[in-house]
């Protein structure tokens, strides 16, 4: 198993003039709308264990107002928490002074905002640079490293604009060449495409998977865009009203969500386009074997359905990126498989 | 029903003997730190004259010169240059340099003065609740308490002269900038703030980087309302003898010369228009990156 980068324990936060003197009413069982109406405090998350995976784009799920901000900003505390602890590389975040905390702020996290936060009075070139001169590098350090992000993320020849003067996703560009130029290893986006068209949307996302190809960060992506979630989340963890429902890859969100909560989230999504080959292999080689085709372990169903019928073949053989053969799939299993998943997506039928 | 149709005042005995404490206290106060006090606002009186001094000293086109740039640097507005150059001409040419010289280094010191004062006090304001809830009515104190009030215990304190008058000057004006800058640092955006606070600026680094230049446009308008209540002090500052246009206003009502009133008094007015027009093209041109739309 990989390694963990971000450990959350028994993570409450309460909102509220006195919350450590309703702890315990939360411990308790005390549920959000009680507290509010009775003790006048928010329950803003409850008993959070997560562990997240370095390298992996670990997506935070959930309704507005389930928690998912309050979570993102515990991680480098952004906000203090009631209870719990944080972890990150082996460090207790909550034991650090202020200038400790500064100091792993600005050398293992960055941040990118929903609604961009880029400074106003800056050109583009200097809010690139903005993380890398709040570390005092110097000038033509910051120059140079703001200029290569900036090509990176498609924004040459706009340096000396100001942010007013881009449009929504091109300042989110820049949200992300900030970001990325402070070389942090956790990448930490609240919503950070949620504010823009869904083509535009869809361009950033594609640039993110292609960053991440090479960078290999640890992200932490909020979003209540599912298929936002499923197209770019390793894992998903799914919150609700404060409280962590679920926490796995696609695959088990979909095939085996925790409750009705998560089950309603996932209920309109097409299944065969997120379900993975490997996850309906099988290692038993087909009888019938005159006319096989090859797909990739990682290729979804809808892709291996496709595949086989595009190329009229009889069975499929299931390969890892490596060229190893690692299972099967034969026409029937896929066809119930897709059955299953279709009839699924129709919930009220089942 | 006496007691009811007479207020139930204090005794005139007791009210006499209560002033006369109170009188009696500043009296002692100021024979035992006047001198002190006095010494130390010294460096500051030999700055004004010397300032003062300077602008008599410099010969006239030199000063037009420098008004006629400042202003061209200001408001980048030709309009705007020519104008300023133009009342100042027009000042002097109806015999009012002298006074025109001296008002204007008496606003000029109060003014930097104010900002050197009021910015702090703005950001302390701003940064504490408690210093907040404490200043605000101290300010409002100084805006709407009538002048001549306070400038008992000053010239009380440090007699007739161009530092009570100064002193008075600046207790009138400076609310503004106080006020107006706690205002901008209040108001800068919070998502701005939170990014700095994400990418580990320190205390410093958000107050320099992010909230004093976020906050300049009010700033600049709070600079620019404290140079205006500078100005219309200038009648009352010479009442207790600084010079400048001023005091021929004050001959003015006293002798009832219309005339003389009316240009000094335009004189004024003049003076006013140019630093505001100035400082407000000056403040719109720093704030230009917030408008821009489009693409080049
Ligand atoms: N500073 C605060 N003071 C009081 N309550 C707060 C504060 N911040 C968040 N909350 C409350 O905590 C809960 C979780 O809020 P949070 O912003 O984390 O939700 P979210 O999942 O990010 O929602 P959204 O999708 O709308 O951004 C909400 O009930 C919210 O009202
Ligand atoms: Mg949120």
């Amino acid at each position: 198993m990989a390694n963990i980068k971000i450990e959350i324990k028994n993570l409450t936060k309460i909102f509220g003039a006195k919350p450590k003197s309703v702890l315990d009413l939360v411990n308790n069982g005390v549920e959000k709308e009680e507290l509010l109406n009775k003790h006048k405090h928010i329950l803003g998350l409850h008993d959070i264990n997560l562990k997240l995976e370095e390298k992996n784009i670990e997506v935070i799920m959930g309704l507005s107002g389930s928690g998912k901000s309050t979570l993102i900003r515990h991680i480098n505390r952004l906000i203090e928490p009631t209870a719990g602890s944080i972890i990150v590389d082996g460090e207790d975040v909550l034991q650090m002074n202020e200038q400790e905390l500064r100091n792993f702020r600005q050398a293992k996290t960055a941040m990118v905002f929903q609604k961009f936060a880029l400074m106003p009075h800056h050109t583009v070139i200097d809010n690139a640079g903005f993380g890398l001169k709040m570390q005092n590098k110097d000038k033509d350090f910051i120059q140079e490293h703001a200029q290569k992000w900036l090509d990176r993320v498609g924004l040459s020849g706009f340096e000396n604009h100001y942010p007013a003067q881009l449009s929504g996703g091109m300042q989110q560009r820049v949200g992300l060449a900030r970001a990325l130029a402070c070389d942090a290893d956790i990448l930490m986006m609240d919503e950070a495409f949620s504010a823009l068209d869904p083509l535009i949307r869809s361009d950033m996302q594609d640039l993110l998977l292609e960053l991440q190809e090479e960078l290999h960060k640890t992200i932490v992506f909020i979003t209540h865009d599912l298929d936002e979630a499923l197209k770019i989340g390793d894992k998903i963890a799914i919150l609700n009203e404060g409280k962590l429902v679920q926490h796995g890859t696609p695959q088990d969100i979909l095939l085996d969500p925790a409750d009705d909560y998560v089950e309603r989230f996932v209920a309109d999504v097409n299944r065969t386009r997120v379900l993975l080959a490997k996850s309906i292999m099988n290692d038993e080689k087909p009888q019938d074997t005159t006319q096989s085709v090859t797909v990739l372990e990682t290729e979804t169903v809808d892709t291996v359905l496709h595949t086989l019928l595009s190329e009229d073949g009889s069975y499929v053989i299931v390969e890892d990126d490596k060229g190893k053969k690692v299972g099967y799939i034969d026409k029937e299993t896929l066809a119930e498989t897709v059955y299953q998943m279709e009839s699924q997506d129709k919930p009220d039928a089942a | 029903m006496e007691f009811l149709e007479e207020f139930p005042a204090i005794g005139r005995v007791a009210l006499r003997d209560l002033k006369k404490t109170i009188d009696g206290g500043f009296r002692e106060f100021t024979r035992t730190y006047g001198e002190d006090i006095e010494g130390f606002f010294d460096p500051l009186l030999q700055f004004m004259v010397w300032f003062e001094k300077l602008l008599l000293a410099t010969p006239w086109p030199l000063i037009l010169l420098v008004i006629g740039g400042l202003a061209w640097l200001g408001s980048r507005s030709i309009k705007i240059t020519v104008g300023s150059v133009l009342s100042f001409v027009v000042i002097g040419y109806f015999g009012m340099w002298e006074d025109l010289m001296s008002t204007l280094a008496i606003i000029t010191v109060a003014t930097f003065l104010c900002i050197l004062l009021g910015i702090p006090l703005g950001i302390l304001m701003a940064r504490s609740n408690r210093a907040q809830a404490m200043i605000t009515p101290v300010l409002d104190i100084m805006q709407t308490i009538p002048a001549f009030v306070y400038l008992i215990p000053v010239v009380m304190l440090l007699g007739i002269g161009k530092v009570p008058g100064l002193i008075a000057v600046i207790i009138y004006a400076i609310p503004p900038i106080v006020r107006l800058t706690n205002l901008g640092i209040r108001l800068v955006d919070k998502e701005a703030l939170e990014a700095a606070d994400a990418f580990g600026a320190s205390h410093m680094q958000k107050l320099l980087g992010v909230q004093i230049p976020l906050a300049l446009p009010n700033i600049f308008a709070g600079v620019n309302q404290t140079i205006m209540m500078a100005l219309s002090m200038v009648v009352i500052a010479s009442m207790i003898g600084v010079a400048g246009l001023g005091v021929p206003v004050l001959r003015a009502i006293s002798n009832q010369y219309l005339a003389l009133g009316l240009m000094n008094g335009l004189a004024i007015v003049a003076l006013a228009i140019i630093f505001d027009r100035v400082s407000q093209q000056y403040g719109h041109r720093i704030q230009k990156h917030r408008q821009g739309q489009g693409h080049g």
